[in-house]
């Protein structure tokens, strides 16, 4: 299908198909201080006219002075949290008179639309689904939500600082499928979305929106949109060629620039929990008061905890270098290994919240630096 | 995959110290899935929790294979978990999941000459890899099994050793000794140092503590075996043991679904590093 403009006013139109559809709709809305992916029920829910400023440790709200919707960058929270439920319960188990009893806990998984999923986003996803749905072992209760996800993706017209997904290759312009794709264009009066439908769900749902034929113009005008964003990572201080990376960390395991920043690092595990491909978790088990009662939980876990190395004698990293370094090389390097692709889309949400402003950006550099090969 | 399948204790055998020997049998009518020596099963103490714990041998010293319908399990109680499941008593249930990880080289031993180096307990995963050796002993070509302990009465499965040792060479070393003890005292490497080994033609198995495998791989490859010829299994915090819990991973490798038991030529770019 060639690409259609959708005009803004309308954009609750698609709310409204994708609701009367069955789907919980996901957005972009406006908490205290952040923006936040959470349930939208209309277009007001949306955070339109804010901008966020990114910056090492900073996070500000500042107000777009437009009307866009799409002004801002990646929210504060990863899609992550809808997918892959940061507590769950997995099992629960009952001992009585010494018999012993396991009763499996199971969902009917929500039907989920995720509006506004930027494009190193769908890569995070993608990254996610070769842990979860595509290695060996299957999570079900990723592999149902991820089966029926519904996904409006929108080109970044705009880059944070803190945005590398050019360095990454993965954005600003989205790539990967996508049942649709929006690119918000406001230029002088007129303020449209440029939309393709990349999935026969996804033009089923077009076809119930009040659309016009893309003059060749307004297709110009998104595409330079996009570039824009683009311009302003080649031209920003993150901008670095990603190939070897994996080879340079390898051989720098013993850098002296990992002492560098563990002196700065806290091991809080921010970077961690607010990574969109970060999926490390810790099961609890729980008894209750008679005994007789126990559950198992899973929760969202950091390889900066302290246990999370534990063995009987004590944690194999013992230090925030090593963990800092794990965290790093994982990212980086041996995923690469493991799953065939990095596992840094180049969000800059480690970044922007890291409580010191570490930066895993300027770390790869202080690593190119020291490095001798 | 994430509920336990409930077991109950069929048989059970005070060890060494502190560690006992538990046979399970599903309580229901399933067939057990194939489990592989080396490979491990995650076994789940009502109240306490779960914890990884490799499949060892038959638990007589007379039987000679591990029954197909059982697994058998060789655990030191050194925590909350392990504590649990080691006051178990015959008729009590647990939980397990399992087998899990990739076991030892079994495969790529026939013909070959098979060195299995322990230390310590690291003798339990060990053990039903030397069944089958030794239920088939005439398709290998010679099988050595060195094993240290601290003392003598810290070795596992003294009739075990007793009775493999009428068919293969086996050899034992602890760190200190009374005056009745004849075998080596001091470290297995020196054993592995005055070892006759034919390098070109034999496979090594080693498990234990790290600290021991290190010092063992230099032995090895001082006796001239190339790292391709080197096996040995690994221990980290495993909390899914299916790959997505992350808690196992070791540089490239989870150890959970691409372990225990790795080529040495595989990791040994890791195998040194400290805090990975
Ligand atoms: C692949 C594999 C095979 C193993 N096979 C055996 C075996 O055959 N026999 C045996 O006695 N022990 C074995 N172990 C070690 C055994 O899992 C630990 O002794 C056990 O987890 C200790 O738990 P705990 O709660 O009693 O001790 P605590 O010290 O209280 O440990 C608390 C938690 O830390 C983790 N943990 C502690 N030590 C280890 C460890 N060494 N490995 C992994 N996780 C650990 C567990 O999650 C445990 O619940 C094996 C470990 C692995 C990884
Ligand atoms: S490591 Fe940082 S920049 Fe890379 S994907 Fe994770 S949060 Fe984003
Ligand atoms: S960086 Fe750490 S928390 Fe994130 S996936 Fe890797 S090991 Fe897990
Ligand atoms: S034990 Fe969870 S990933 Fe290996």
């Amino acid at each position: 299908m060639r690409a259609a403009i959708l005009a803004a006013e309308h954009l609750d139109l698609l709310i409204q198909a994708l609701r009367d559809s069955g789907y919980l709709v996901i957005g972009p809305v406006r908490d205290e201080l952040a923006i936040v992916y959470d349930e939208i029920r209309s277009v007001r829910d949306l955070s339109q006219g804010w901008l966020d400023e990114q910056e090492k440790g900073h996070y500000r709200l500042l107000p777009s002075g437009d009307g866009r919707y799409f002004g801002h960058t990646v929210a504060a929270n990863a899609w992550k949290k809808f997918l892959n439920p940061p507590k769950r319960l997995l099992w629960r188990a009952r001992q009585h008179n010494g018999q012993l009893q396991f009763m499996p806990q199971s969902e009917d998984a929500p039907q989920l639309a995720f509006l506004g999923v930027r494009s190193c986003e769908l890569h995070a996803i993608e990254i996610q689904d070769a842990v979860f749905v595509h290695d060996q072992h299957r999570d079900e209760v990723y592999s149902q939500r991820r089966q029926s996800l519904f996904t409006v993706a929108v080109n970044c017209t705009r880059a944070a600082a803190t945005c590398f997904c050019a360095s990454m290759n993965t954005g600003p312009e989205v790539t990967l499928p996508s049942d649709l794709v929006l690119t918000e264009v406001l230029d002088d009066a007129s303020h449209y979305f440029l939309v393709d439908g990349g999935s026969e769900r996804g033009r089923n749902i077009l076809a119930t929106l009040p659309l016009r034929a893309a003059t060749s113009k307004q297709q110009a005008l998104a595409k330079k949109g996009i570039e824009s964003a683009r311009q302003q990572m080649q031209t920003g201080p993150r901008f670095f060629d990603s190939a070897g990376i994996k080879e340079l960390l390898y051989r720098n395991l013993e850098s002296p620039a990992w002492d560098e920043v563990a002196d700065r690092c806290l091991s809080c595990a921010n970077c961690t929990l607010a990574c969109p491909t970060c999926f490390c978790s810790a099961v609890e088990d729980t008894t209750d008061l008679t005994g007789e009662h126990a559950e198992r939980w899973q929760q969202w876990d950091s390889c900066f905890n302290g246990e999370f190395s534990y063995i009987h004698g004590g944690s194999v990293r013992q230090t925030t270098r090593s963990r800092y370094r794990q965290w790093m090389t994982h990212k980086l390097a041996s995923w690469i290994d493991q799953f065939g692709h990095s596992g840094c889309v180049g969000c800059g949400r480690c970044i922007s919240w890291c409580p010191v402003g570490i930066d895993i950006t300027e770390q790869l550099q202080a690593i190119q630096q020291a490095d001798k090969p | 995959m994430n509920t336990p399948r409930l077991f109950t204790v069929t048989d059970r055998r005070d060890e060494i110290t502190a560690t006992v020997t538990l046979e399970l049998q599903p309580l229901d009518d399933q067939p057990l899935p194939v489990a592989r020596p080396g490979q491990f099963n995650m076994l789940y103490s009502f109240g306490a929790g779960e914890v990884p714990i490799s499949l060892s041998g038959s638990i007589n010293a007379s039987d000679s294979v591990r029954s197909a319908d059982r697994y058998t399990h060789t655990l030191r109680a050194v925590g909350k978990t392990t504590e649990a499941l080691a006051r178990l008593q015959v008729g009590d249930q647990l939980g397990v999941r399992g087998p899990f990880g990739r076991g030892w080289p079994m495969d790529q031993l026939a013909g070959k000459k098979v060195v299995v180096i322990a230390g310590g307990l690291g003798l339990a995963p060990l053990k039903p890899l030397l069944e089958a050796l030794l239920a088939d002993i005439t398709h290998y070509g010679h099988v050595q099994l060195f094993y240290g302990g601290k003392r003598p009465e810290e070795l596992l499965y003294p009739e075990s050793l007793i009775h493999w040792s009428e068919k293969i060479e086996v050899q034992l070393s602890v760190d200190q000794a009374g005056p009745d003890w004849r075998g080596h005292v001091g470290v297995i490497t020196q054993l592995l140092a005055s070892a006759e080994m034919d390098p070109d033609n034999t496979l090594a198995v080693i498990c234990g503590p790290e600290i021991m495998m290190r010092f063992t791989i230099q032995a090895l490859q001082k006796q001239g075996l190339p790292d391709t010829a080197l096996y040995l299994s690994m221990e980290r915090n495993m909390h899914c043991a299916v790959g997505h819990c992350g808690h196992c991973q070791w540089g490239p490798h989870f150890i959970c679904k691409d372990g225990p038991v790795f080529c040495y030529a595989d990791i040994a770019p890791w195998f040194f590093q400290r805090e990975l």
